[in-house]
């Protein structure tokens, strides 16, 4: 198969370039790396700047960044990648289900979902994780929930506007099911929304894990995550901000990543992006 | 009138670009013509022909949407001296922007601001351009409503736009145009999105500013009978050149150009078919006419489709529970009859109820109550499941949009192929051949089978609505304003598509339409809806020859006749307004009767509380 014009331009490259070196890093660091290189401490070198021995610095401990964000990766991208999947198998069909059926359904079904969005996400991440025990399976779960709502909300505006289309209402005289009608004619035309608030998601996701770990319900130090190494190092940002920076730009070398692949993605399933045929 | 003297513009060998991926797009090319004061001239050209770019270009505003003047001459005559307009500085030109070009445009619901009251819209531009006190401004204001005859002008200076009907937001946006007393008026389709008595109103008021302050109106639409009624002189454009230009009259009467023959040729003009029962297709310059004769009249006892006392209501909410407050009477006690092969119109302004008709039959919307006998089925009777297999198998539907109405994200073979599978509709090879067989009966080259929407143009979008309407062998079709948004070129090849098909299947169609000149063409019998009643029905020569509901012959009189000869403005139209058919709850309407003037013909008896006389 060819390779989608919209996989060939910059931004598509970059996005590509980006995920699969992050995907890399979250893979092959944990086998290459001992995993006591992130938790050895160095006494004399605490929060040291970026020097021979270490390239990235130090944090308040004396613990390499550099290594610490390099097996750091997997926790962040495994936890804020699985929450945000769970999110969507959740958030989708309940979408997709009140936006297309409507009526008391919806009412329903929104109702839980605005109840749920009363609640700050990072509080009810914080209850469900308290509730089910510290674990990344259940960091993971807590997460996931949390976002939810969001997802949920989004995609039943989408369904609710595509559902009135009259390609959707000639699709129903075609004699199509109401399970056709959502699968083949409802969800390819919701898509876009959904890769660009999936993508928006992971880069909260990421955040919400260090928000859980810093409560002691995610990650459990000495263990590397990106959000812990952004939480702890708030108290040293005017006498080391590379302790923020160094996490801090692989968030958002990783969230960037994901929005060119998610641009590039959504583009290569639109028909009107292709290009002439 | 043609004058002879100093022409207020010329535009001399126009050409403006557009940044494209690959380079620059010519919008268009070697334009070249002149408006002389106090004088009409028209532009008239189907989309992507580029009148407007032209409009945009003399108010130098098609550098906001990305456009660029690369050479020619926008000669303006200002305080006696000509400038060029294309090398004016921005300064002068925003002093020249309404100030001595005023501007109208076609979407009045979105070119006023909806958080500023009309006073406030209004008396911006005077205190800027002639530096009036809020007072004096205000008066002005009042004064300018006035002239443009606004009921109760007053109250409309308080009002927001959302306040206003449509026909009045676009006179008070010819109001703001009118308000420095520009020498030039620029309207660009401004009648487009009205319906036709509003139209009407709108354009005697254009003619008559025009007539008492001398101004010259340069006046762009798409419409060939909006130009036989308005212009002095014509310009016709296509595809960003200047095909032809000269007096109305010479245009309509001896075109010189092939151009402008097709054109021409495509427009229905209203009354052209008095004194021939049946229908006929639009003959097209340059292509064999008339292949198929339409279907005559039917005199079969038994009608297709039988539409008794139809009735349906849309639930108003509001509250904190959400409750139904209030209904929209969208269809009150409508009946009618559809004969095998024939087509049934129904014709109305916007809000009268005839798509909602439509969609009640198709049970796309619920009806309230009534009875819709298909072929003697109770289509109202069916459940979901036999809704799908009954119902759909034998009635399809043509949406208006056709950039809405098919998936972007399918193919057009499998969107076709969709009716056919679900309805397990027997054919005589495969699916696929048989969608094949569809596309070469719409004219649609085989080709386009495995193309998506996007790649097709409006016309062809609509060929592939009608064969995917027809893949399931339907005795119905429901033709919801399915060539209004069509260019007139296309919208004669989509009909002629229509009663050939018709001729050939002997399908029936429910026509519904605004614009009559079009159902005068195409259909056998005529339904005229207000407000939800059919207030007229009868076969097409008894209702447009020989109409009896006052509302049918205020319509009729409204259409413009695309022939300059036959110039129906008259000053100051001004039609009541068509009245809410929001009701309270258990609100319990007249029912509908009917006289007999004709053998078929039934006329609403009056007084029925329609705000009719």
């Amino acid at each position: 198969m060819k390779v989608p014009a919209a996989f060939r331009s910059t931004k598509g490259i970059a996005g590509v370039i980006v995920v699969v070196a992050v995907l890399a890093v979250a893979v092959f660091a944990p086998l290459l790396i001992p995993a006591d290189w992130a938790t050895r401490m160095d006494m004399r070198a605490r929060l040291s700047p970026p020097t021979w021995a270490h390239p990235l610095g130090t944090d308040q401990l004396g613990r390499d960044l550099m290594f610490r964000v390099l097996l750091g990766a997997q926790t962040s991208i495994f936890i804020a990648s699985a929450a945000v999947l769970m999110s969507i198998v959740i958030g989708l069909p309940l979408g997709l289900v009140s936006g297309y059926v409507g009526r008391t359904t919806d009412n329903v079904l929104m109702r839980l979902v605005d109840t749920l969005l009363s609640f700050p996400a990072l509080l009810l991440a914080l209850t469900i994780s308290a509730i089910l025990g510290p674990n990344l399976q259940n960091t993971i779960i807590a997460i996931g929930i949390a976002f939810t709502p969001f997802l949920a909300r989004i995609i039943r505006g989408e369904a609710l506007r595509v559902a009135q289309m009259p390609y959707v209402e000639a699709a129903r005289t075609a004699g199509n099911s109401d399970l056709r009608l959502i699968t083949l004619h409802i969800l390819p035309n919701i898509m876009p929304a959904v890769i660009v608030q999936s993508t928006i998601s992971l880069a909260f996701a990421i955040l919400a894990e260090a928000g859980l770990s810093f409560l002691g319900l995610g990650t459990q130090p000495p263990d590397a995550s990106w959000g812990l190494m952004i939480q702890a190092s708030r108290d040293y940002l005017d006498r080391a901000p590379w302790t923020a920076l160094v996490p801090g730009t692989a968030v958002a070398v990783t969230v960037l990543g994901l929005n060119m692949f998610g641009d590039a993605l959504r583009d290569a399933l639109d028909p009107r992006a292709r290009g002439a045929a | 009138m043609p004058i002879d003297q100093e022409p207020l513009v010329s535009v001399d060998k126009l050409r403006v670009e557009f940044r494209g991926e690959d380079g620059p797009i010519v919008g268009v090319e070697n334009i070249s013509f002149s408006i002389a004061p106090g004088e009409t001239v028209c532009v008239v050209g189907e989309s992507g022909s580029g009148k407007s770019v032209t409009s945009l270009s003399l108010m130098r505003l098609v550098e906001f949407g990305g456009g660029r003047i690369t050479s020619g001459r926008l000669g303006f005559s200002l305080n006696g001296e000509q400038i060029d307009l294309a090398q004016t500085d921005s300064e002068t030109m925003q002093a020249i922007r309404g100030d001595e070009i005023g501007m109208i445009f076609q979407e009045p619901m979105t070119s006023l601001n909806p958080v500023f009251t009309i006073e406030r819209q209004m008396t911006d531009g005077l205190r800027v351009h002639r530096g009036l006190s809020r007072t004096k401004a205000r008066a002005r204001a009042l004064e300018l409503l006035q002239q443009v005859r606004i009921p109760e002008p007053e109250r409309r200076l308080t009002q927001y736009p959302h306040e206003l009907s449509g026909g009045m937001r676009q006179r008070v946006m010819i109001a703001m145009a009118m308000a420095c007393e520009p020498r030039l008026l620029i309207a660009d389709e401004p009648t487009t999105a009205l319906d036709v008595t509003i139209q009407a109103e709108i354009l005697a008021l254009i003619d008559r500013l025009k007539r008492e302050t001398g101004m010259a109106v340069l006046f762009i639409t798409h419409d060939m009978a909006v130009v036989a009624q308005m212009a002095d002189r014509v310009v016709v454009m296509y595809r960003g050149k200047l095909v032809e230009e000269g007096p109305v009259e010479r245009i309509f009467a001896a075109p010189q150009e092939e151009y402008t023959r097709k054109l021409l040729a495509a427009v229905p003009r209203l009354g052209e078919m008095r004194g021939k029962p049946a229908p006929e297709p639009m003959r097209l310059v340059g292509e064999e006419t008339a292949q198929a004769s339409p279907t005559p009249i039917d005199a079969a006892p038994e009608p297709l489709l039988k539409v008794s006392n139809l009735t349906t209501r849309y639930p108003v909410k509001g509250g904190l529970f959400r409750r139904t407050i209030a209904n929209v009477h969208a269809v009150e006690d409508v009946s009618f009859d559809i004969g095998r092969g024939q087509t049934l119109a129904l014709v109305g302004e916007s809000g009268c109820g005839k798509s909602s008709c439509g969609r009640s039959i198709l049970r796309l919307s619920e009806p309230t109550s009534g009875q819709v006998l298909l072929d003697r089925t109770d289509i109202l009777a069916l459940n979901n499941r036999d809704l799908r297999r009954r119902a759909w198998r034998d009635m399809q539907m043509v949406f208006q949009d056709p950039f809405a109405s098919l998936n972007p994200y399918m193919r057009l073979r499998d969107q076709v192929a969709e009716p056919i599978r679900n309805f397990a509709i027997k054919t005589a090879g495969t699916v696929e051949d048989r969608v094949a067989e569809l596309f070469d009966r719409v004219d649609l080259p085989r080709s386009f089978m495995s193309r998506f929407p996007h790649e097709l143009s409006g016309g062809q979008r609509q060929r592939v609505a009608i064969a995917r309407a027809l893949a399931v062998n339907p005795k119905l079709i429901i033709a919801d304003e399915a060539v209004s948004a069509l260019d007139v070129s296309v919208q004669a090849q989509v009909l002629n598509l229509m009663m050939e098909l018709q001729a050939e299947l002997g399908v029936s169609y429910l026509f519904i339409s605004h614009d009559m000149a079009v159902v005068e063409r195409v259909a056998h019998r005529v339904g005229v809806m207000y407000l939800g009643r059919l207030v007229e029905i009868g076969s097409r020569q008894q209702v447009f020859e020989n109409p009896q509901h006052s509302y049918t012959k205020s319509l009729l009189s409204a259409v413009p006749v695309a022939d300059p000869t036959q110039r129906n403005i008259r000053d100051d139209l001004n039609f009541r307004p068509i009245p809410s058919p929001v009701f309270p709850l258990g609100h319990i309407p007249a029912p509908s009767i009917y006289d007999e003037v004709a053998p078929g013909h039934q006329v609403l008896r009056a007084q029925m509380g329609l705000g009719l006389d």
